[in-house]
């Protein structure tokens, strides 16, 4: 196995037991972001090795990095990074204010290394069973982080997490075994039933009623962990009572994680059946997402609330894309993965502090941000103009790239993305005003916030809407290929 | 072709089934003390009882209709015909014809049906109440038995009795889950339907709890006789259903004599056997509040309907 | 001959963990509730050892060992000691009345028999026919996770939804890989080990495990 596989995922796994014992230390906050800093490191190396040789398998074919996951892989490793050098300073203030103790600390610590490990087994494991069991166990990692704060409302919040998630993830162990129960017919018993490479080999020979039956399973299963109406009730709810680190790589990991694990599913399905089975729920599913996030997201006085079903509706988006097939689509898929990881990460930092100086979510008791503190009043607001699509930045890209493909090949649902993009445009824009500008009702916090990840991931953004490198648009379009 | 043999079956299970009926109720009853640890009354006091009310002045009320010194007999001939199409000693009976599932179960609701008349006609509360319950605990206990016939005949491809004697009787030992199920369900509804524990209490007065008592409240003489007599009748008939659908071992299929005298004694030590879990069973349980009598009946029907899906899916 | 008993011991298996979802549906009071469940873990035992002994698969044995493991033993025990330390123990209230939610029961039940048919048809398994039994189960479950108002019932419902799962993976395709049935009983386990931590902090936020508290969260 490639050293850098297993740093991979030892790494993370080795800072959730270390941190199990020492997560309550002064230098806690530190060791965490030592870790994922590790993990990212491993994450390039692994990048540059599958740049370089191509897609490859190892331990008996039970892991698989090929350019599909291995950017995933990339990506979940570097906002990891950032969000534990964000949460540093961020659960000192919360310990400072009281709001967590000592053992919560131990506990989110271990748990977020743990959640790390999870995630990036789902993305690497070439084994669907294997994939199944790290889904579940990214979703129990995080219950517990959930509910952190031990307050009515984060106990509900992780209560409904646990049992939605619990019942989709046990529609998708359905759905799981009935793909294996179509693959031993061709593939015999055993494990190599169910390596997702075996059965993409021998997709076209899959029986397609079953197939067509166990994706059912899986959409209402993976998709209710992606966040798709009408399964995604524990989403704002789960955003807006943990802790801020949980929210950021809730919205910016889990749901592309749960939405990876779909799209290999979607792969194999589209292989067996002849028509567009697959590809249909996804848009329907996805264009659901999109109007009910955006007609949701203007109700909303919580701040995180809003930014919650903004994930919804950004995640329906991709889905669509995805959905609607064909290397430009999917190509705007995967861009706008990463760009709305990136930038939901960045906002909800930005957020973060916002509401801890504020010392409430409510929108409407937050004023004034850029006069006390700049750097969290511009980082609110340059992160809210990306994720609403505003040029210069990379959400823009990706955006208009799933319109004009819309428009091209499904016109019928290019006027509800546009209004839905346009409502949420007004609705977020215009509760963002007041909390930026205005008389200040926000006060100093103990700590300095940490700002760098909020720009560093901006900047990306940025980047990636000015200039791609080719590269990088190479390594997309690759990955956009595999999808189909 | 009536046969002699057939006839003289058919002649002697009727007989048989009107003369055994008050022994099997002695018996229930003798078990039950025995299961209770104090001495129980002799086991033909059945009989010495409906003597002496045979005996006895009929006291009618003023404003009793046609309809309540009628009643008696029209249930207790209802109960005799039920008695006559189930296959008790033979298969080979002259009423084959006429021995359908949905009949019996149209008798049976028949005789229901003229007791709860005649308990509301002289127009009593107590009467009225059992009426209404009696009707309640039907409503639910009727379809049930429906869906266990139902299953049976779905094994044996045919509603007639004596058919589905006959099938299970020859058919090679198969595990059917679905009897299970309808057997559970059977047990309920013949419990709810014969007014045992723990639906109704045979031995009760008090007012809270009748439902069979409070109806016949005002018969005296030789109408409570003939009411008596019709009860224990469709305890025997109950039994003897659920022996042709759940044990139809011995029951002589065909017409030869020597098949209807062996299947009596096994049919009087099924009926024993029978009669003493019947006890066992009103023993351990408590009598339920009549609201749970529903709940009760319904999961009796959701059970036979199981054994119906069961069939449907397992055993084709 | 001893085939063919095997089919049918398995068919009357099969309908007798039906019966049990439907017992469990109908139950009224927790800790009967704990023990049908565990007498569904059993059934599930009993049958896979079963399937294993007729059809020589011997990786079976290992998956009802872990069933028997997880599921008879060491899920019910950590119920009992969680109800009795959390002193639950009063009748479980229902959203809609029991027999209503019996004939929805029957519904369902139906409506999975009609599902799994398809499946069944290629299904090369001598248990084929139990598929439509094990989806009704889930559903059945599913059922009892809706109707129920207090969290410890609802559990209980999950747990039982996993069971139906387990039995129709043994009836489809003779049971997933062992490393797969491993990771599930672990993810199982320790989720229930995190629900226990779960019920203390309600508990002591809410002084009850009526969910009816848990639904306070809404958009505002």
């Amino acid at each position: 196995m490639p050293a850098e596989l297993l740093l991979l995922l030892a790494s993370p796994l080795a800072g959730g037991l270390v941190l199990a014992l020492l997560g309550h230390r002064r230098y806690a906050a530190e060791l965490n972001a030592a870790f994922s800093a590790l993990t990212f490191a491993a994450s390039a190396a692994l990048v540059a090795r599958v740049v370089a040789e191509g897609p490859f398998d190892t331990l008996e074919r039970q892991f698989f990095v090929d350019s599909l996951n291995v950017f995933l892989v990339a990506l979940t490793a570097f906002v990891g990074m950032t969000t534990a050098l964000f949460s540093r300073p961020y659960m000192r203030i919360e310990r400072e204010h009281g709001r967590v103790s000592e053992g919560g600390m131990r506990l989110f610590h271990s748990m977020y290394q743990l959640f790390s490990f999870t995630m990036l087994l789902v993305l690497t494991t070439n084994n669907l069973g294997v994939m199944w069991v790290a889904m579940e166990a990214a979703t129990l990692t995080t219950v517990l982080l959930v509910a952190l704060y031990r307050t009515h409302a984060s106990l509900e919040a992780a209560w409904k997490y646990f049992i939605l998630c619990g019942v989709g993830i046990a529609q998708a162990l359905l759905g799981t075994i009935l793909v294996y129960f179509a693959a031993e017919k061709i593939l015999g018993a055993g494990v190599g039933a169910l390596l997702w490479t075996q059965l993409d080999s021998v997709k076209g020979q899959l029986e397609p009623s079953v197939m067509a039956i166990a994706f059912v399973f899986l959409m209402v299963g993976y998709g209710t962990k992606v966040g798709l109406v009408p399964l995604h009730n524990w989403l704002p709810d789960a955003h807006a009572e943990g802790p801020t680190p949980v929210s950021a790589v809730l919205s910016g990991l889990l749901l592309n994680v749960a939405l990876y694990a779909l799209i290999r599913f979607k792969v194999l399905t589209d292989g067996a059946l002849e028509r567009p089975f697959a590809s249909g729920l996804m848009m329907g599913f996805g264009l659901l997402s999109v109007t009910v996030g955006a007609l949701f997201l203007s109700r909303q006085r919580d701040i995180k609330r809003m930014f919650a079903y903004s994930s919804v509706e950004h995640m329906g988006l991709i889905t669509f894309a995805f959905g609607l097939g064909g290397p430009v689509a999917s190509f705007a898929g995967l861009l706008h993965m990463t760009m709305h990881s990136l930038t939901k990460s960045a906002i909800f930092f930005a957020v973060g502090h916002a509401t801890q100086k504020a010392g409430t979510q409510v929108m409407a008791e937050i004023r004034g941000l850029i006069r006390l503190s700049p750097t969290v009043g511009w980082g609110l607001t340059l992160g809210t103009v990306a994720i609403l699509g505003l040029p210069p930045f990379g959400v823009f890209a990706s955006e208009f790239l799933i319109l004009t493909q819309t428009i091209a090949r499904a016109p019928w649902a290019a006027p509800i993305l546009l209004v839905s993009l346009g409502i949420s445009f007004a609705a977020i824009f215009g509760k963002l005003q007041p909390m930026v500008f205005g008389e200040p009702s926000v006060s100093r916090l103990p700590h300095r916030p940490a700002l760098l990840p909020v720009f560093a991931h901006l900047l990306l953004v940025l980047m990636f809407g000015l200039y791609m490198p080719p590269y990088l648009a190479g390594w997309y379009r690759q990955a956009a290929l595999l999808i189909g | 072709m009536i046969s002699l043999a057939g006839l003289a079956a058919q002649f002697t299970e009727l007989v048989l089934a009107v003369l055994l009926a008050p022994l099997l109720t002695g018996w229930v009853n003798q078990c039950r003390a025995w299961l209770q640890s104090r001495s129980a009354p002799p086991l033909l006091q059945p009989y010495r009882v409906l003597g002496k009310l045979f005996r006895k002045e009929v006291v009618l009320a003023h404003n009793a209709s046609p309809l309540f010194r009628f009643a008696p007999y029209l249930i207790f001939g209802c109960l005799c015909a039920a008695a006559a199409i189930v296959p008790t000693l033979g298969t080979d009976l002259p009423l084959n014809a006429a021995a359908d599932a949905i009949a019996l179960v149209g008798l049976l609701a028949l005789a229901r049906l003229f007791i709860a008349l005649a308990g509301m006609d002289v127009g009593t509360a107590f009467g009225s109440l059992g009426a209404r319950r009696e009707m309640l605990v039907g409503f639910l206990a009727e379809p049930a038995l429906l869906m266990v016939l139902f299953t049976a005949s779905l094994i044996s491809n045919s509603t007639s009795l004596t058919t589905i004697a006959e099938t299970l009787a020859h058919k090679e030992f198969v595990i059917h889950p679905s009897l299970a199920f309808a057997g559970v369900a059977f047990t309920m509804v013949s419990l709810a339907e014969n007014a045992r524990i723990p639906v109704d209490n045979p031995a009760t007065h008090l007012e809270l709890t009748m439902i069979h008592e409070a109806m016949v409240l005002e018969y005296s003489g030789r109408h409570l006789a003939m009411i008596e007599l019709a009860a224990s009748l469709k305890l025997f008939v109950y039994s003897c259903i659920g022996l042709v659908l759940f044990f139809p071992f011995g029951i002589a299929g065909g017409g030869d004599w020597r098949g209807i005298v062996l299947a009596l004694p096994a049919l009087l030590a099924k009926l024993a056997v029978g009669g003493a879990l019947l006890a066992l069973i009103e023993m351990v349980s408590a009598k339920m509040r009549i609201f749970r009598a529903p709940e009760f009946l319904g999961t009796a029907f959701l059970l036979a309907v199981l054994a119906m899906l069961v069939h449907v899916l397992l055993e084709r | 001959m001893l085939q063919h008993y095997g089919q049918q011991l398995i068919n009357l298996l099969a309908a007798v963990m039906l019966l049990l979802a439907f017992a469990m549906l109908a139950q009224r009071r927790i800790i009967s509730l704990i023990n049908l469940f565990a007498a569904q873990g059993f059934t599930l035992v009993l049958s896979t050892a079963l399937v294993a002994w007729l059809t020589g698969q011997h990786h079976l044995y290992g998956s009802a060992l872990l069933t028997l493991a997880l599921k008879v033993v060491a899920l019910p025990w950590i119920l009992h000691r969680l109800i009795r330390r959390l002193n639950v123990k009063w009748d479980i209230e229902t959203l809609i009345n029991i027999p209503t939610t019996m004939l929805i029961g029957i519904v369902l039940v139906i409506l999975a028999f009609n599902l799994a048919q398809p499946i069944s048809l290629l299904a090369g398994t001598v248990t084929k026919a139990t598929l439509g039994i094990a989806l009704a189960c889930v559903l059945l479950s599913f059922l009892m996770m809706i109707t129920r108002s207090k969290a410890v019932p609802q559990v209980i419902g999950f747990l039982a939804m996993e069971n139906g799962l387990f039995f129709a993976a043994t009836g489809a395709v003779y049971g997933m890989p062992m490393v797969i049935e491993f990771g599930i009983a672990l993810d199982v386990l320790v989720g229930m080990l995190i629900l226990g931590i779960f019920f203390f902090r309600i508990r002591e936020r809410f002084d009850s495990l009526d969910t009816r508290h848990l639904e306070k969260l809404r958009d505002h």
